[in-house]
């Protein structure tokens, strides 16, 4: 399986080496017997959510998923359900399947830009009180997104006045400008953990470099653009996928700032109005589900290259 | 959550789909007409009252959701193409927590359903919500018994009309399975004792139940509770119960309590189809009475919208495969009835918000609604002719008769921390095993103090 | 059924999205213009101030105000309307089912980072540089992709019970009853349902320590790798002497993201058991008692405690600061 055996009988040959060759044979054995059980553990659910998706309403309720492979029965219907039903009060899903995009897109790339800015500025351009920001930027992490929601959404809706002068208006958004609020919400809400992550990694950038930057007259908006951003492209792509994963998964933000309608509502929304209506109707969770799953999904495979070469740059220094 | 609203929210599963097939189709064959029911245009007379509104917009939160949704909004098509405006309609599944979330971040709706008088309460009282309009009042006065008026009506002045109603006195069972075993309807609590200990000697689980509903479970129980309270305590010890002056952990409570716990505590006697007393915590309330479909229960207590989660093709009948019999209590001539429902209420008082609220008030409304598809509503206006089943029929005679002795499902008129909250959850420890007395104490030490 | 759909209707939703690009481009643009304007050298601080600049201002306003108003009502009553001191907290600290919820969440962050870590730690060393890397870590990191809502649903189903008599739909009864037991009601049982609920939060997590500690151990210069292999040490060795001390940052940095998420975690509670069976959290009882219950002091004085929770963590890093800048 690895590379390791043959490595080692090239470098040390001899009694000693084959020895050695049985023993991490063996290991290796017992190594990839512990991947696969692992890789079986966490993958079996999703299996058997996929396989009941594709089985008829009563046989998902009657029977367990396995029992498809000594009575294989399935059917398209609950994709067919979930997906084209039409209801005038949701509209279908291919609309709120571009909202959930409309809202993905920037609430990833402006999260990605500003954090990388602090993360920057945090890392490599001193000036007093720079630990104390970035422990506080920290620190707010743990502030429950539940507990923000109710004054961003006042935020939006009469602005902010201060002893009755008003400071900023009230955004007053109709249609699809609302999707502006979700974007400015999930902006605030990933930026904690963004610039954590990305400081994390343009930190351990090696100082030289930078230092030699500087003494060539770089400005920090030259060594920012021209030598850290391709250093932690990695990073970024890793923060843009869990940023990427994170809104399109939310239900949360985009309830309270989207709101309900077909209009803007991005579709966990809509598969929560699902499930829930149907209590336990197995058949169109299961589907709705997957079909939600399918697009992190793409993106991760396609993005996946960024991983495994990645962090690379970030993590030299280790 | 309400204990309406949950099922009024999921109310159509099995039909559901369906119909919306149905109505779609109807709505396709038709075009240029206003709506399914066939109204020409022209029919905008009865609309005239309420005035044009060219352009406006009126927008509407309720927790009702999915079909039901849509079968309101053809309900109020015509309404909307005559007088001009657009309703704009948000069903969510998180109407409690979402309601509160929008009007503190200064973004309500024009409209809510509420579906706890003691939410609509809390709103008032904060002074969210405008209280409702004369013509409304008016309406709803005429319309709905006082005990219904009243629920909308907090420290004297009147917020909200009702809207939809559901019986929940009613327990489910097969006419087919009695007739074959011999057994017959009960009309007192003993008989039903007696009849549940025969059922069980003929080797089936007499009762079926299941209160597992996501972050409301537990309801079911409270409903069971409340109903067998509202028996043994009669109305007025009822209200003083639901009001708190009566503690919860008082010895008339725990006998009630001990009351229900002989049937859904008993494992000779629950819980048919499912297995031992705890799996009616882990039971999806909609599908707690479908073991009386194949034989492995006979007795399911549930609310009248439990006609639309009996699986497809289940005939819904006094002679059909299920059908309910009123919960019995001692006394034959005492028929106390508990039911549910929703109100709107309004967060705007712009005239085309009043037009649709007092347009909800009328019985041309619930008509019109009920002519779609299953439902009831308590409003005096309402045709029976139009119900759609035979227990719809029955649960509106009930609310249309004067002589019936009508309470609102107690825990949606408690504050949320106990009605939403440690009541449900009490009650699912209570099926878990815990014993009746401390449960009731726990909620008792959960009640609000100020 | 009905399958057309109507472009024309989206348009402006595309319109909109093609605005928010544009918005982010200018955005950028016009911060990294501000900054190569501002004179090099002289001051630092209007560098850092204009790159700072656009996230402070949105986390002061999405979570900095926020915070201090969660503050203020955690000392106020239920309706916020009146000062009650620090009644709040004496009934989070007294009333048994706010210390149940206490005991749960204590449990969940002792437990979730370490095996969400040592999952992701034990596997990534083990795929590392085999043939089938990529898809073993994407089979891993599949659940990530998975919403909360999703995989709620999922395990709902591994932990379904039927009773003895009828076919099992749930995959862990199935097992159990395969080899002769009887079926359980797995999410009833405190305090092994919390263990379940666990279960799946490090189900989902595994994929995220997996990704970032396998890019990690990557990173390990090959020529550390080479000399300790020359040096005849074992797998093992190898492990706790070379690749774990290489890759402690990215280990911190997983431990950390996971403590704080594990607090803050809300949704796998109340999608699978709604918090009953003595399975609360923290922000599950939070979001019931400040939205379900109008009680808003009650759910502020959780979120203020989640706070303080956090802080063992903040310290620590700050310790890890100094050392760092030393």
């Amino acid at each position: 399986m690895t590379t390791v055996p043959s490595t080692v009988t090239v470098v040390r040959p001899g009694a000693a080496g084959a020895a050695r060759r049985v023993r991490r044979s063996l290991t290796s054995r017992t190594a990839s017997a512990v991947a696969i059980v692992i890789a079986v553990l966490w993958t079996t659910p999703t299996f058997g959510l996929f396989l009941s998706s594709l089985r008829p309403e009563d046989q998902i309720k009657g029977t367990g998923w396995w029992t498809f492979f000594s009575a294989p029965e399935l059917t398209l219907e609950n994709y067919r359900e979930v997906l084209f039903s039409t209801s005038s009060s949701s509209g279908q899903m291919a609309g709120f399947l571009i909202n959930s995009i409309v809202i993905t897109v920037p609430s990833v790339l402006f999260p990605l830009a500003f954090a990388a800015f602090a993360a920057y500025a945090l890392a490599w351009v001193p000036f007093r009180g720079r630990n104390w920001v970035y422990i506080g930027i920290f620190a707010l992490q743990v502030v429950p997104l539940q507990m923000a929601l109710v004054p961003l959404l006042s935020f939006f809706s009469e602005g902010v006045s201060v002893f009755g002068v008003q400071i900023t208006p009230a955004w007053e958004l109709e249609g699809p400008a609302r999707f502006a609020q979700v974007w400015f919400a999930h902006t605030c809400f990933a930026l904690p953990l963004g610039v954590f992550l990305l400081h994390n990694f343009m930190s351990e950038l090696p100082g030289e470099l930078m230092e030699a930057a500087r003494v060539d007259g770089a400005t920090h908006g030259v060594i920012f653009r021209r030598l850290v951003l391709p250093l932690v492209v990695p990073a970024l792509a890793t923060f843009g996928i869990f940023q990427f994963l994170w809104v399109w998964n939310d239900l949360l933000v985009g309830l309270i700032f989207a709101g309900g309608t077909s209009e803007t509502a991005p579709m966990t929304v809509r598969l929560a109005q699902m499930a829930g209506t149907k209590g336990n109707e197995w058949q169109r969770l299961t589907a709705g589900a997957f079909v939600s799953v399918t697009v992190p999904l793409i993106v991760f495979l396609s993005m996946q290259r960024y991983f495994v070469r990645g962090l690379l740059a970030g993590s030299v220094k280790g | 959550m309400s204990l309406l609203s949950r099922p009024a929210r999921a109310a159509l599963v099995a039909g559901g789909m369906g119909l919306a097939l149905v109505v779609t189709g109807c709505g396709s064959a038709t075009p240029g007409t206003s709506t399914a029911n066939g109204g020409a245009a022209a029919d905008c007379a009865p609309f005239a009252q309420f005035g044009k509104h060219d352009g406006k917009k009126v927008s509407i939160y309720s927790p009702i959701r999915d079909v039901e949704a849509d079968l309101f909004q053809q309900a109020w098509a015509p309404f909307e193409k005559c007088t001009g405006m657009k309703i704009t309609y948000e069903g969510t599944g998180e109407f409690e927590a979402q309601i509160q979330v929008r009007s503190d971040g200064g973004n309500p709706p024009d409209l809510a359903f509420f579906p706890q008088p003691g939410l609509l309460e809390r709103f008032a009282r904060a002074g969210k919500i405008k209280s409702a309009p004369a013509e409304v009042k008016k309406l709803a006065e005429r319309n709905w018994s006082p005990d219904w008026v009243k629920y909308g009506t907090v420290d004297g002045a009147f917020y909200a009309a009702p809207l939809g109603a559901s019986v929940k006195s009613f327990v489910w069972y097969s006419p087919g399975m009695f007739k074959e075993k011999g057994w017959s309807v009960p009309t007192t609590w003993d008989e039903l004792m007696k009849l549940s200990e025969t059922i069980a000697a003929a080797g089936i689980k007499p009762w079926c139940a299941g209160i597992e509903s996501g972050e409301a479970t537990g309801w079911p129980a409270t409903d069971w509770i409340e109903d067998v309270l509202l028996r043994e305590l009669g109305p007025e010890g009822y209200d003083d119960w639901v009001a708190h002056e009566i503690p919860f952990n008082d010895p008339k409570v725990v006998a009630a309590v001990d009351k229900v716990g002989a049937i859904l505590k008993n494992d000779k006697f629950v819980n048919g189809g499912y297995g031992p007393v705890k799996s009616i915590a882990t039971t999806a309330f909609q599908e707690g009475g479908v073991p009386i479909t194949e034989g492995r229960c006979a007795l399911h207590r549930q609310a009248s919208f439990y006609a639309n989660f009996w699986p497809e093709g289940t005939e819904v009948a006094e002679d059909g495969d299920v059908f309910a019999f009123y919960l019995p209590g001692n006394d034959p001539a005492e028929k106390p009835v508990l039911g549910a429902g929703e109100f709107v209420a309004a967060f705007a008082d712009r005239p085309e918000v009043q037009a649709v609220q007092a347009y909800l008030a009328t019985g041309d409304f619930a008509n019109a609604r009920m002519k779609l598809a299953t439902y009831v509503s308590a409003n005096k206006g309402v045709d029976i002719a139009n119900a759609q089943n035979p227990i719809d029929e029955l649960s509106i005679k009930m609310l249309q008769d004067p002589d019936t002795v009508f309470r609102f499902d107690g825990s949606d008129l408690m504050p949320a921390a106990v009605g939403a909250g440690t009541f449900w959850k009490g009650m699912t420890d209570w099926i878990n095993g815990k014993d009746t007395k401390t449960v009731l104490d726990f909620v008792e030490s959960s009640w609000p103090t100020s | 059924m009905n399958l057309d759909f109507d472009l024309a209707a989206e348009q402006p939703k595309l319109v909109q999205l093609l605005l928010g690009v544009v918005a982010f481009c200018a955005v950028v643009a016009v911060l990294l213009l501000a900054l190569d304007r501002a004179p090099m050298r002289q001051r630092a601080r209007l560098h850092a101030a204009i790159l700072l600049a656009p996230a402070l201002i949105l986390l002061a306003i999405g979570l900095v105000v926020p915070a201090a108003r969660t503050t203020l009502l955690s000392f106020m009553s239920g309706d916020g309307t009146a000062w009650v001191g620090l009644d709040n907290y004496v009934w989070m600290f007294t009333q048994p089912e706010a210390v149940t919820v206490l005991r749960t969440t204590l449990i969940w962050v002792a437990l979730v980072p370490v095996l969400v870590t040592a999952v992701g730690l034990l596997y990534a060393v083990l795929v590392d540089r085999t043939r089938f890397e990529s898809l073993a870590k994407s089979l891993v990191f599949l659940p990530m992709a998975i919403s909360f809502v999703g995989a709620g649903i999922i395990w709902k189903f591994v932990y379904a019970y039927r009773p003895e008599e009828s076919d099992q739909i749930g995959l862990l009864n199935q097992i159990v009853v395969a080899f002769g037991g009887t079926p359980r009601q797995w999410l009833l049982e405190p305090p092994l349902n919390t263990l379940f609920l666990i279960a799946v939060m490090v189900w989902i997590q595994a994929g995220f320590a997996t990704v970032v500690l396998s890019a990690a151990i990557k990173g390990i210069p090959a020529e550390i790798v080479e000399a300790a292999r020359l040096d005849g040490a074992s797998p093992v060795q190898m492990f706790f002497r070379v690749t774990l001390p290489s890759i402690r940052s990215a280990v911190l940095v997983v431990l950390v993201t996971q403590s704080i998420g594990t607090l803050k975690l809300f949704d796998i509670v109340r999608t699978m058991t709604g918090g009953q069976f003595d399975t609360s959290v923290i922000a599950n009882e939070m979001y019931n008692q400040a939205f379900r219950y109008g009680e808003t002091g009650k759910g502020a004085a959780l979120a203020v405690f989640l706070f303080v929770l956090v802080t063992p963590i903040v310290v620590y890093q700050i310790r890890q600061r100094r050392e760092a800048v030393r």
